[in-house]
């Protein structure tokens, strides 16, 4: 590898622009949410925090259903999360290490189900939820989320490598039936790989808009359905809205700060192999 | 598949043997396709089949209001869409906000990647602060862009005023609309895509540079000559996911009109297909407008595709 270049001054500079600029959204969310509404119509702007964050909080958990809104979105992303990576590793690792008839067609069409657009399910989807009366249930924002062809894909390019052939044939000689061959051997090999497809598709599912605003309404909302409440006028008082705002977004910040890295890693992993 | 070929045993053991190669042999051929079977039974019930039914639903009139209605038109929805100025309005915005944010965001990315590419301290910091804005959803980011080009109280105006500029009413006019939806749709999406150009750039390999640095080539000619090669399957890539996501903008303008609706500004001024699609359905109830809105889209979509396949095609034949 040719050594890279030492970053100098410049780059330090540039580099700390990047960091102004992507959490200055974010800070001034909070600062926005600190104080009282009268403190957003001033000039200049408010640029430090106020003393109201905790009012604020409040109001927006109790008025806005912040609180059943995070507690829904956990559930929602968490259930697209735990089926998605199932079920990717199921197909991904047919698709890596398995011979059978057209194999090479079925992952084409696996790549295909990436470029379809939302929009184009969204009318059926709404009328098959109407029919069963799954309007404001958790379960019509679930079950459409568990296709991922993104997943089957991202754990197949994984398995491809990470998973020897000649473990799977051993296990299969020693007499292993199919799903302890899973268990005791692929499931192992494609842990890592399997974290990483959680995360993403977590983050993933807690800010998927377009569907949920279709089938959920504000009276059980996941949390992207309740900030769209609060930013269509539901609750006048801006700071309050930052402050919902603020509740939405925090969940996700946390994962960010305890595992960034390995988020980091799995875009920069599914880049290359993709 | 190995136990298919057991040497001949006598007695109840090769039997034995003998069932239980079946048995694998059994299950070798058809357990990929249990293993596939969850993936393509969702996909069928909530991919494959919504895709079809929306085409036949653009055949038909439907109303929100008894969905289970329905009444054969043929293609009228679609002519109609043909004259309908909200429709060509939505598509020439959907074109105009997706020019403005993804060019812009693709070079920033470029020179970001290019920077993090760099020996440095704190890279992984660097690397989680890039992608932060993806963290946070459409609904958050836009709420707080909305209050930052706000007219009256509005931090950007008053950093404008500072410099001497007079106030924008950003939300109002047709560009200073489009360009504020974009800075949104730019700041989520930037880091993101550095991050995969960064993934790029690593795995360049070092030998390339060496032999253009002994060639004597410059650091601009390195870049031109062995990094955008490169990178060239990585920037199409890039290229494609941002189109089929900037088609289907959605949550920014429709956030970014606060109280008033799903009709992109007064004058419909910043309204993408995305957002029609939406208004054409759920506001005024007209579910099989919006199936023809949202075939329309995927066959803008198909088309681009087919002229950027074709391009391809025409510049590799002629070298």
């Amino acid at each position: 590898m040719r050594q890279r270049a030492r970053a100098g001054v410049l780059t330090y500079a540039a580099l700390i622009v990047l960091t102004v600029v992507s959490l200055f959204p974010l800070v001034w969310t909070a600062v926005a949410a600190s104080g009282s509404n009268g403190r957003l119509a001033r000039t200049p702007p408010p640029l430090w925090f106020g003393d109201d964050l905790p009012e604020n909080l409040a109001a927006a958990w109790t008025d806005a259903a912040m609180g059943t809104a995070l507690l829904n979105t956990t559930i929602v992303a968490g259930t697209v999360a735990a089926g998605t990576v199932l079920f990717s590793t199921l197909a991904g690792f047919a698709f890596a290490k398995l011979r059978f008839r057209f194999k090479d067609l079925l992952l084409l069409l696996v790549v295909g189900t990436m470029m379809v657009p939302p929009q184009l399910s969204v009318v059926p989807l709404f009328m098959l939820v109407a029919e069963l009366s799954w309007t404001d249930r958790l379960q019509s924002v679930v079950l459409p989320a568990l296709v991922s062809g993104f997943g089957v894909f991202f754990m197949r390019q994984y398995l491809v490598t990470a998973l020897p052939t000649e473990l799977v044939e051993a296990a299969r000689v020693d007499g292993a039936s199919g799903p302890r061959v899973m268990w005791h051997v692929v499931f192992p090999a494609a842990r890592p790989a399997m974290a990483v497809l959680a995360m993403l598709t977590f983050v993933m599912s807690w800010n998927d808009f377009f569907w949920p605003i279709i089938a959920l309404t504000q009276s059980n909302p996941t949390v992207q359905v309740a900030l769209t409440g609060l930013g269509r006028g539901y609750i006048p008082d801006q700071s309050v809205i930052m402050a919902g705002a603020l509740l939405g977004t925090l969940p996700l910040l946390l994962v960010f700060v305890v595992f960034g890295r390995r988020i980091v890693g799995g875009i920069m992993q599914g880049a290359v192999k993709g | 598949m190995l136990s298919g070929t057991t040497a001949p045993v006598s007695g109840p053991r090769a039997e034995r043997t003998a069932r239980r190669g079946r048995t694998h042999r059994w299950a070798a051929r058809w357990s990929p396709y249990a293993y596939l079977a969850p993936f393509f039974v969702f996909f069928a019930a909530f991919g494959l089949f919504p895709l079809l039914y929306t085409g036949w639903a653009s055949l038909h009139r439907v109303e929100l209001t008894a969905p289970t209605d329905m009444e054969w038109v043929g293609l009228r929805n679609y002519s109609r869409l043909l004259t309908d100025e909200f429709f060509w309005n939505a598509l020439r915005n959907t074109v105009t906000i997706g020019l403005m944010s993804t060019v812009p965001q693709l070079l920033m990315a470029l020179g970001i990647a290019h920077l993090l590419h760099h020996r440095l301290r704190g890279s992984t910091f660097f690397r989680v602060v890039a992608l932060t804005p993806y963290a946070t959803s459409v609904a958050a980011a836009t709420l707080v862009f909305v209050l930052l080009f706000g007219r009256d109280f509005g931090l950007v105006n008053w950093a404008l005023g500072l410099a001497g500029a007079d106030p924008v009413d950003w939300q109002n006019g047709r560009w200073t609309s489009q360009f504020a939806v974009s800075t949104i749709v730019i700041w989520r999406w930037t880091g993101y895509n550095a991050l995969i150009y960064l993934a790029a750039l690593q795995a360049v390999p070092g030998e390339l540079y060496e032999s253009a640095a002994l060639d004597g080539a410059s650091r601009w000619r390195q870049f031109a000559h062995v990094t955008v090669p490169s990178l060239r399957p990585t920037i199409l890539f890039t290229c494609v996911v941002s189109t089929i996501g900037a088609t289907q903008l959605f949550g920014e303008p429709l956030l970014f009109n606060g109280s008033a609706g799903a009709t992109g500004g007064s004058d419909h001024q910043f309204q993408t297909l995305g957002l029609y699609l939406y208004e054409q359905g759920w506001v005024n109830l007209h579910l099989g407008r919006a199936s023809a809105i949202a075939w329309a889209m995927f066959l803008i979509l198909l088309l681009a595709g087919a002229v950027v396949a074709l391009a391809g095609a025409y510049r590799r034949r002629t070298g």
